[in-house]
């Protein structure tokens, strides 16, 4: 019987049978938020209204007979970054505090077009900016697994809705981590897909040349069915990639790595990698090696430097990107009394409206701008990522895909690192090389680490526009697993109190 | 030797239009020079003529066809405005503001 536990692909099953209606699935889930959501705090806005009435569409659109997706019917959380229209759209931040998009995003667009149900929107880092979730201006969110741990960030609440059976599917977006390291801490599966593989018409923008859009779900499988929705050329972003969508459903189902070269990222581990994190990988690493893959190690020397280079770059785009939150066209107005004139009106509207972390990278993407500055900072960080590209195109010819830890540590406690900026930045010193280089990339569940009992997560890197071959390495991996525990990773996680 | 003074991180709050006091200010100063001296290990690599990478997948000439297509009407353009009046934008005043 499908209930909140099962998979997408299984709830996808059930509506064709008609064991279940779309109505039905969407209640038990909006149950299941109203009695959960009071401790885990994963969405910032339920639409209840409208996921009834987009269940009742799907269930009339199975009932016609015509072509749909196997997701018809399927419920599902967005990030707050995403605009879907009339719905409130805060990206976490007390400036959009209100505001209601005209228009959606083309990721809601094609949800829509395939009958997906849009339960709400999720919580996040303002605008997308850390990884733990306590940088959103309406409270963290806290993870499933533990309440007083971060589900990680940005999309904390993406992830946490994930792990709390609040939603079989959920949408993140990816500037440096912010799907794979939620995912790895949530003991949950999340994609990045190639940058320009998923329309970025409609995300609020972070940093531009790294933003992606991608899906996350409990299964590799779920995974790809959500992926196939959303991907896809779109002339309405000028960096959308036109070509076919990589085969990941198929990949998905192939379940087999005979002859697959995996290399292992030879920067990715030791120092800084908690032991329980380094222990589960080696022994998914042995899993695959059983399954017929070849382990080889590849090396990466200036790794080392993407997370310093990341830092310039993301923080210049948003100062550049964030400069449209001026209080004049959306979003609050603070200060205008009559008596001052705009320029005070923004500086008032910035103060308050936007948290110490974006006016942290505001102010440290203007300096790295700066003309004498510019050079030594953001030209040397672009330098950079050139290297990092090279590294990666090294790598890929000894390797079809590349893996790593998804992050060095498990899951932390709220508040743990919030006064300690570089600490929290080297959550994601394993998931920004891809960010920086474009390419695809996947976190999934690989176990617990002894020590604590959190989940860790495997990182599979492919080449642009292979992500197929992340759901070929992933699903033969998370099936191995699997078998050998009998059960999924999230049966263990505690029973959250149903209030 | 700090990286960034006090006045300067005051310098780039004007220039970001965010208005800080001084415990910001001050907070801010000491937090950028730990995080500019952590991301200046760029410059140890990227040195001689290694050619700079903007966009990871570069694309160019990224046309579209010049046909009017449906828009946003004026209402749902000015519905998340915090101020209007009639079909327009209203803003404080931008001419001959006090600085």
């Amino acid at each position: 019987m499908t209930n909140i536990h099962s998979t997408a692909a299984q709830m996808s099953a059930a509506l064709a049978a008609k064991e279940i209606s779309s109505v039905e699935l969407t209640q038990q889930h909006l149950d299941r938020i109203s009695a959960v959501d009071g401790d885990v705090h994963a969405f910032l806005y339920v639409d209840t209204e409208g996921a009834l009435a987009q269940a009742k569409a799907a269930d009339e659109l199975r009932a016609s007979g015509k072509e749909i997706s196997p997701l018809t019917g399927v419920p599902l959380a967005l990030k707050d970054v995403l605009a879907q229209k009339g719905v409130p759209t805060t990206c976490g931040s007390k400036m959009l505090e209100g505001w209601r998009p005209p228009y959606d995003s083309t990721v809601v667009t094609k949800l829509k077009e395939a009958g997906v149900v849009i339960l709400g929107k999720t919580n996040m880092d303002e605008f997308a900016m850390g990884s733990s979730t306590e940088n959103s201006a309406y409270g963290p969110t806290h993870n499933p697994w533990d309440l007083t741990r971060i589900p990680g960030g940005s999309g904390g609440g993406s992830a946490a809705a994930l792990a709390a059976f609040e939603a079989p599917l959920a949408i993140g977006t990816d500037t440096g981590g912010s799907i794979r390291q939620p995912a790895a801490v949530t003991g949950t599966v999340g994609v990045k897909p190639t940058y320009g593989g998923v329309s970025r018409y409609g995300l609020v923008a972070f940093s531009s040349s790294l933003d992606q859009a991608g899906p996350c779900a409990r299964t590799v499988l779920d995974t790809a069915l959500l992926h196939e929705v959303i991907a896809g050329h779109d002339e309405r972003d000028s960096t959308s990639i036109n070509q076919l969508v990589p085969q990941v459903v198929a990949a998905a189902k192939k379940l087999d790595v005979k002859g697959m070269k995996i290399g292992v990222v030879k920067e990715l581990s030791g120092e800084g990698y908690q032991s329980g994190v380094s222990q589960r990988f080696q022994e998914s690493l042995d899993l695959l090696v059983e399954a017929g893959a070849e382990i080889v190690e590849v090396s990466c020397p200036n790794f080392e430097y993407a997370l310093a280079a990341y830092y310039l770059i993301a923080p210049s785009e948003a100062s550049s990107n964030l400069a449209r939150f001026d209080s004049m066209r959306y979003g609050i107005r603070i200060g205008d009394d009559g008596t001052v004139g705009a320029e005070e009106v923004m500086r008032r509207t910035r103060h308050l409206g936007f948290g110490p972390e974006v006016k942290r990278r505001i102010i440290l993407g203007t300096y790295a701008l700066s003309s004498g500055y510019y050079d030594a900072y953001y030209g040397s960080a672009q330098k950079v990522r050139t290297l990092l590209k090279q590294d990666y195109e090294r790598a890929f010819e000894k390797a079809d895909v590349l893996v790593s830890p998804t992050c060095p540590t498990t899951a932390f406690k709220i508040g743990e690192k919030s006064d300690d900026p570089l600490a929290m930045y080297l959550n994601d010193v394993a998931t920004i090389p891809v960010n920086m280089a474009g390419i695809g990339g996947m976190s999934l569940p690989c176990g617990l680490a002894p020590e604590d009992g959190l989940p860790v997560g495997f990182q599979i890197m492919s080449p642009v526009m292979q992500d197929d071959r992340l759901y070929r390495v992933g699903a033969t991996l998370e099936a191995a697993l699997l078998s050998k525990w009998g059960k999924p990773l999230l049966a263990n996680a505690p029973e959250l109190a149903v209030r | 030797m700090a990286a960034i003074s006090r006045d300067e991180v005051a310098h780039l709050a004007r220039l970001s239009r965010i208005e800080m006091n001084d415990a910001e200010l001050d907070h801010l100063a000491s937090e950028l020079d730990l995080i500019l001296g952590a991301v200046a290990r760029v410059q140890e690599v990227a040195q001689g003529d290694i050619p700079p990478t903007s966009h990871a997948i570069p694309l160019h000439n990224v046309f579209r066809a010049d046909v009017v297509k449906p828009s946003l009407t004026p209402e749902e353009s000015l519905s998340g405005a915090p101020a209007t009046e009639g079909p327009r934008f209203k803003v404080p005043q931008i001419l001959g503001e006090a600085e």
